[in-house]
């Protein structure tokens, strides 16, 4: 049976990548479906939902269209959680193999700095990173990296210690290549199919992470965010709670689809090296 | 199984303590230089956004620039900086007008206290009910607990916390919007605590709730791990009940690696309760965290961050002791490295 038809099989994982087809649909589509601005004023304010059929999800405080910012703010959680799994990858990638690879004072202190970051509680740093470098989306992704890389890091440098004496990696050195492209074209590649099964983790926590920020005002001001249309609507929260409710569903329902969708490949592609 | 001996587990756990004190002073020390030259980084000082809230001409901000030492290279001042805090100095804070050691340990109960209850609430509930689902692995409930988790676990904790607002203290007005306790009711002892306690309700489920998933799926795996050993089978053998093998040999094994978890979540929960303090405006590190940004008040939000660290590393170092009773396999050596 190919992965394919078992991933298929799972009712999970098919349900994990519904939520994301969805989730692609919606962020491809935003400016298609609703090419003017989403931040601009698009009816009369607080227009409760299914009321109007042009404004199906109703309004918030300032007239905007509800849908519309629905479908932008896809757009930024899903760009937002994508790079920024991708940056915290590389990084725990680089890092975890130089120091597998190097070992000695190299290790020593490549560990010590991840030991550091794990020190410094993940949502904190990205606080302080934004706040120093200004909210913009760039400000995001590498404020959120900087929080989640160690995982990857370590997973990558234990992975690292195993491969190093292989006997692939002994005559690449017998040839003469030099240690820092034995380490990045021979040993990482392989190192990487365990660092890459956190992705689906990563990326939903870079999610849930780029929404908190933007709900204490540090995402990107000229973006919509889910985070900061929770935090919009909060300020109507006894007159008008959907307004925070909607986009927290939207979240909610991106975050599981992340993971459901992450099992199903971890398990499928786990249960084939199992057998062969 | 055999207890070892009391001496023999105090020794141990000393030598964990002073190895992991150590290593800690190394971590700590590539913290405080990180993170200071991280918000050097940042436009503008302390004086900057003093004269912004008092308003000065250019020569009072030369002045305050020197007395508070800003004229001199980077350097020199982490220099004066690192010599500070050997003494616990934290240095003045701006926006309060206080020292920031005095500032924080004023905030660092309420955390502490928010922590500690949703530690509590998302350990022990969420254990049990990864017994509850482990113990009939496959089962009806067993599945349905763990797509439950995962839901959960998809859930904002912020989110989470407007929505029991909503449901708990607009709808039914059963319990308080927000803050640590009713302002000026000059409650005293057992009053004060039961309204502290009423307070915490719904900030202590939001951050708990969240984590409570974690636990639930680590113990339903090491559950479902341990099913398959040979200490099961031998138990059965003998003809224990399924309800002892269950609570004394299958879930006591898997509990050990929620114990390790426990740490490594700290720091993590720390985090989190930044944005729960401040949906439900309880003034804790937090939301002094969130105060300190706004303000852009730079030594207390590094003051924050290092406090946040050593409190990382002693919820570890407690976690570590702990293990070093609980798992009598456990040796000094390999906790340590």
């Amino acid at each position: 049976m190919s992965p394919l038809r078992r991933f298929l099989r799972a009712p999970e994982a098919v349900a994990g990548a519904i939520l994301l087809s969805a989730l692609m649909a919606m962020a491809l589509s935003a400016s298609l479906l609703f090419p003017s601005d989403p931040q601009a004023i698009a009816g009369p304010a607080l227009l409760p939902p299914f009321q109007d059929w042009s404004l199906p999800l109703g309004t918030d405080r300032l007239g905007r269209d509800v849908l519309a910012e629905l479908f932008h703010g896809a757009r930024t959680s899903l760009a937002v959680g994508l790079a920024a799994a991708a940056a915290s990858l590389a990084i725990g990638a680089v890092v975890g193999t130089l120091a597998g690879f190097a070992g000695g004072l190299v290790d020593e202190v490549l560990m010590r700095i991840t030991d550091a970051f794990q020190t410094v509680p993940g949502f904190l740093l990205a606080l302080a990173f934004v706040s120093v470098v200004g909210p913009s989306l760039g400000a995001v992704v590498i404020a959120i990296a900087l929080g989640t890389w160690t995982g990857p890091a370590r997973i990558a440098r234990a992975e690292v210690l195993s491969i190093r004496e292989r006997d692939y990696v002994a005559s690449a050195r017998a040839i003469g290549m030099h240690p820092l492209e034995i380490a990045f074209r021979e040993v990482l590649p392989n190192a990487l199919p365990p660092v890459l099964a956190m992705s689906s983790v990563i990326v939903a926590a870079a999610i849930l992470t780029e929404a908190a920020l933007s709900f204490l005002g540090l995402g990107d001001p000229n973006r919509v965010t889910w985070g900061g249309m929770i935090a919009e609507g909060r300020t109507v929260l006894r007159t008008a709670p959907f307004l925070s409710i909607v986009p927290g569903m939207a979240l909610v329902l991106t975050v599981l689809g992340v993971y459901l969708a992450g099992e199903g490949i971890v398990e499928t592609t786990a249960v084939r090296r199992g057998l062969s | 199984m055999a207890w070892p001996q009391p001496g023999f587990v105090m020794t141990r756990a000393l030598t964990l303590i002073r190895r992991r004190l150590v290593g800690s002073i190394f971590v700590l020390l590539i913290v405080v230089i990180g993170t200071f030259l991280l918000l050097e980084a940042a436009p503008g000082d302390a004086v900057d956004a003093y004269i912004v809230s008092t308003g000065g001409d250019a020569g009072m901000i030369e002045l305050l620039r020197h007395r508070w030492g800003l004229d001199q290279s980077e350097l020199t001042r982490l220099a004066n900086y690192l010599w500070a805090l050997l003494h616990l100095d934290l240095g003045q804070s701006v926006t309060f007008s206080r020292p920031i050691r005095d500032v924080i340990l004023e905030r660092l109960p309420n955390t502490l206290l928010l922590m500690v209850s949703a530690t509590a609430l998302s350990f022990g509930l969420g254990s049990a009910l990864g017994i509850y689902a482990g113990a009939r692995p496959g089962s009806f409930r067993d599945r349905f607990l763990s797509i439950g988790s995962l839901a959960l676990y998809a859930v904002p904790g912020f989110w989470l916390g407007l929505v029991l607002i909503v449901i708990f203290a607009v709808d039914l007005r059963w319990l308080p919007i927000g803050g640590i306790e009713t302002l000026a009711s000059d409650k005293t002892g057992r009053d004060r605590a039961v309204d502290i306690a009423v307070h915490l309700v719904l900030p202590v489920s939001a951050l708990g709730f969240i984590y409570l998933a974690l636990y639930l799926r680590m113990m339903r795996a090491g559950m479902a791990e341990a099913w398959r050993q040979d200490f099961v089978l031998a138990a059965r053998a003998r003809g224990l009940s399924r309800r002892r093998i269950v609570l004394s040999h299958i879930a006591r094994n898997a509990l050990l690696p929620l114990v390790t978890m426990l740490g490594l979540q700290s720091a993590q929960m720390l985090g989190g309760s930044v944005v729960i303090e401040s949906v439900f405006s309880v003034p804790g590190l937090g939301r002094l965290a969130q105060e300190a940004v706004s303000a852009r008040d730079t030594p207390l939000l590094l003051g924050i961050i290092l406090t946040s660290a050593v409190l990382v590393i002693l919820i570890n170092l407690l976690v570590d002791i702990a293990y070093a009773f609980l798992d009598p396999r456990v040796g000094a050596g390999e906790a340590g490295a």
